[in-house]
């Protein structure tokens, strides 16, 4: 145990509820130091996976570590090393911000002095000294949301767990609880954190592991997953639906050289494929498209966005059992 | 300022190690409540003077409409009743807090603590305690200001007490089980209407001998009339003498039935617990 590098490791983890499969096989491994970012939609198993990874669900087969301690057989020293703020801020809302971080402090067993000195630098840490001696009740939803992080972070814990930490949160807010985290990892805390938004997981996560159905379907770093489906791509909207084959023939041949297949849908009139090189491509389309005297409403040039990653490997675009390519390649880069 | 981390004491490896980790977590979770009073006095109050209101409102206004067994004082008889409604009422107090925990996250947070897991239980029943005693405090303050008296000494009154608390303690069993069963403030609502016939199917304001005949015989199996009965019996106080087993045999009921709702409900709610992470 230990020595492997790794903050948190999972290996098969399976857990069921009734007739719902929440993990199904579900795998991650994530170096020490690192954020990992757990992207999914609704119910694909990534609360399940944090509740088993922070010892508060019993997984029903499997394994997992987390800082080199099995999380059911060693359970109470694993808690030692982590820190959880789940989806909801589980504070106090009748006691102040001050006494919600002494009271979890002394459950850790800080001490009366510790506890308390520790909630001062925390509060003062995440901006909210001012707000200390109100009670949490009356604070706004950012405001609670770091002090949960903070409660998070009284042990200065090496492995971090945030699920969905600005789920609810106005932008402001949510740049808050960004900066927080980061400041955190630069200090070497490994993060895994759970998002339904890719703009999050874009932002903090080094890593992204997509989940859906219980499993991680595809993994890799942001630029890898954008990588997996493909290059940029030049898409055009014709004006008239009759010009569709025409213009679809004239981006099939500059799009040749990428060897790449022509989407074309019919009810929004656009046509788009990868391209290798974006800017001659661009150029050569627009000018084959004059010659031939199809009108265009729009040509650009587009990257893939997380969004069609996720789209791509979540909504069911893929044939049904074929492995995206993005988990191989990424394999590769973790070991 | 990052880098002050503290350091967190390793588990105790001794059982006297533990027990004194459960001890002070039980006591960091009692405190918590206590704060809760001193923040914000204003539930606290209410609840206290609750029953304070419906003594005033039985003994003032309905009253007078009563006649007593014995031809006794009817604030004689109401007051050892209310002594036991207060401790059912509690209940309410113990189920609010445990579901209210639950459905915040703020038990999964004390589990994914390296505290004593006992400890969210015992700090809770350590604060409802507390609570209990007070509000009988308050209640006997009460009685005493309209004229209710003991008349068997002080060693039977101090025995009333017990079992009043003994009723209380058992009850707190069944709010902390219910808590961490219920879902949503549907239950909490159910559980304070449930409260009301838990209350008044019983011996506390009429005799079970004068309701229609089914109900008065769970009014005289309801662990509530046992203490009653039992408590006035301790106070010297008027009640009904019903020719039942269960009149006959109130003192014995009034410790066997709270014994046995712990011996239900101390282990469910422990196995409840633990099952949170199934």
């Amino acid at each position: 145990m230990g020595g492997t590098g790794h903050a948190v490791l999972a290996e098969g983890l399976r857990k069921r509820f009734g007739a719902t499969e929440a993990l199904a096989g579900f795998d991650l491994a994530v170096p020490e130091g690192t954020v990992c970012g757990l992207l999914g939609p609704n119910g694909a198993g990534k609360t399940t996976a944090v509740r088993v990874l922070t010892t508060l669900l019993r997984p029903d087969g499997g394994r997992a570590e987390v800082a080199g301690f099995d999380v059911v057989r060693q359970a109470a020293r694993a808690r030692h090393r982590i820190g959880l703020v789940g989806q909801h801020a589980a504070l106090d809302e009748v006691l102040s911000g001050r006494q919600n971080l002494e009271m979890f402090g002394r459950l850790y067993h800080l001490g009366a002095a510790g506890a308390r000195s520790r909630a001062g630098e925390l509060l003062e840490r995440f901006g909210l000294t001012g707000a200390a001696g109100r009670p949490v009740r009356l604070y706004s939803g950012g405001m609670r949301r770091r002090l949960d992080l903070a409660a998070g972070l009284i042990l200065s814990p090496p492995v971090l767990f945030l699920d969905e930490p600005t789920t609810g949160l106005d932008p402001r807010g949510r740049t808050d609880v960004w900066e927080a985290v980061g400041s955190l990892v630069s200090g070497g805390t490994t993060v895994l954190l759970t998002t339904q938004y890719l703009e999050e997981a874009d932002r903090l996560a080094g890593r992204i592991c997509v989940v859906d159905a219980g499993r991680v379907i595809a993994e890799g770093s942001p630029s890898e997953l954008k990588a997996s489906i493909g290059a940029d791509r030049v898409t055009v909207v014709v004006r008239r639906e009759a010009d569709l084959p025409a213009a679809a023939a004239i981006v099939a041949r500059v799009a040749a050289r990428g060897a790449s297949p022509v989407a074309v849908d019919r009810d929004t009139r656009r046509i788009s494929a990868p391209v290798t090189d974006p800017v001659a491509a661009l150029t050569e389309v627009a000018r084959a498209l004059r010659d031939a005297g199809v009108q265009a409403e729009d040509i650009a040039l587009r990257r893939p966005t997380l969004d069609e990653v996720f789209l791509r490997l979540t909504g069911r675009e893929q044939a049904p059992g074929r492995e995206p390519g993005g988990r191989d390649a990424a394999r590769g880069a973790v070991a | 300022m990052s880098g002050t981390a503290p350091v967190a004491p390793a588990p105790p490896r001794t059982a006297l190690g533990r027990l004194g980790w459960a001890v002070a977590d039980g006591w960091t979770i009692t405190r918590r409540d206590l704060s809760h009073w001193a923040r914000r006095p204003a539930p606290v109050v209410v609840g206290l003077l609750f029953p304070v209101m419906t003594v005033l409102m039985f003994a003032y206004l309905l009253g007078g409409g009563i006649t007593v067994p014995g031809g006794g004082d009817y604030r004689e008889f109401l007051v050892p009743g209310m002594f036991a409604m207060t401790m059912v009422f509690g209940v309410e107090t113990t189920f609010a807090a445990v579901a209210g925990d639950a459905a915040k996250g703020v038990t999964d947070r004390f589990r994914s603590l390296p505290m004593a897991a006992s400890a969210v239980v015992t700090g809770r029943s350590a604060a409802d305690m507390l609570a209990s005693v007070l509000g009988l405090a308050v209640m006997v303050a009460c009685g005493l200001a309209i004229g209710w008296r003991w008349h068997n000494g002080p060693a039977a009154a101090l025995a009333a007490v017990g079992l009043l608390l003994l009723l209380r303690f058992a009850l707190l069993w069944v709010g902390i089980y219910l808590g961490l069963v219920a879902r949503g403030p549907e239950a909490v609502a159910a559980v304070q209407i449930l409260v009301w016939p838990l209350g008044f199917v019983s011996n506390t304001f009429a005799s079970p001998a004068a309701m229609p005949g089914w109900l008065g015989v769970i009014a005289e199996a309801n662990p509530l009339s046992a203490t009653v009965a039992a408590v006035r019996e301790l106070f010297g106080n008027p009640g009904w003498d019903g020719a039942s087993w269960a009149a006959q045999h109130a003192m014995t009921l009034a410790v066997v039935w709270p014994l046995a709702l712990v011996a239900v409900f101390l282990p469910l709610a422990v196995r409840r617990h633990r099952d949170l992470g199934r």
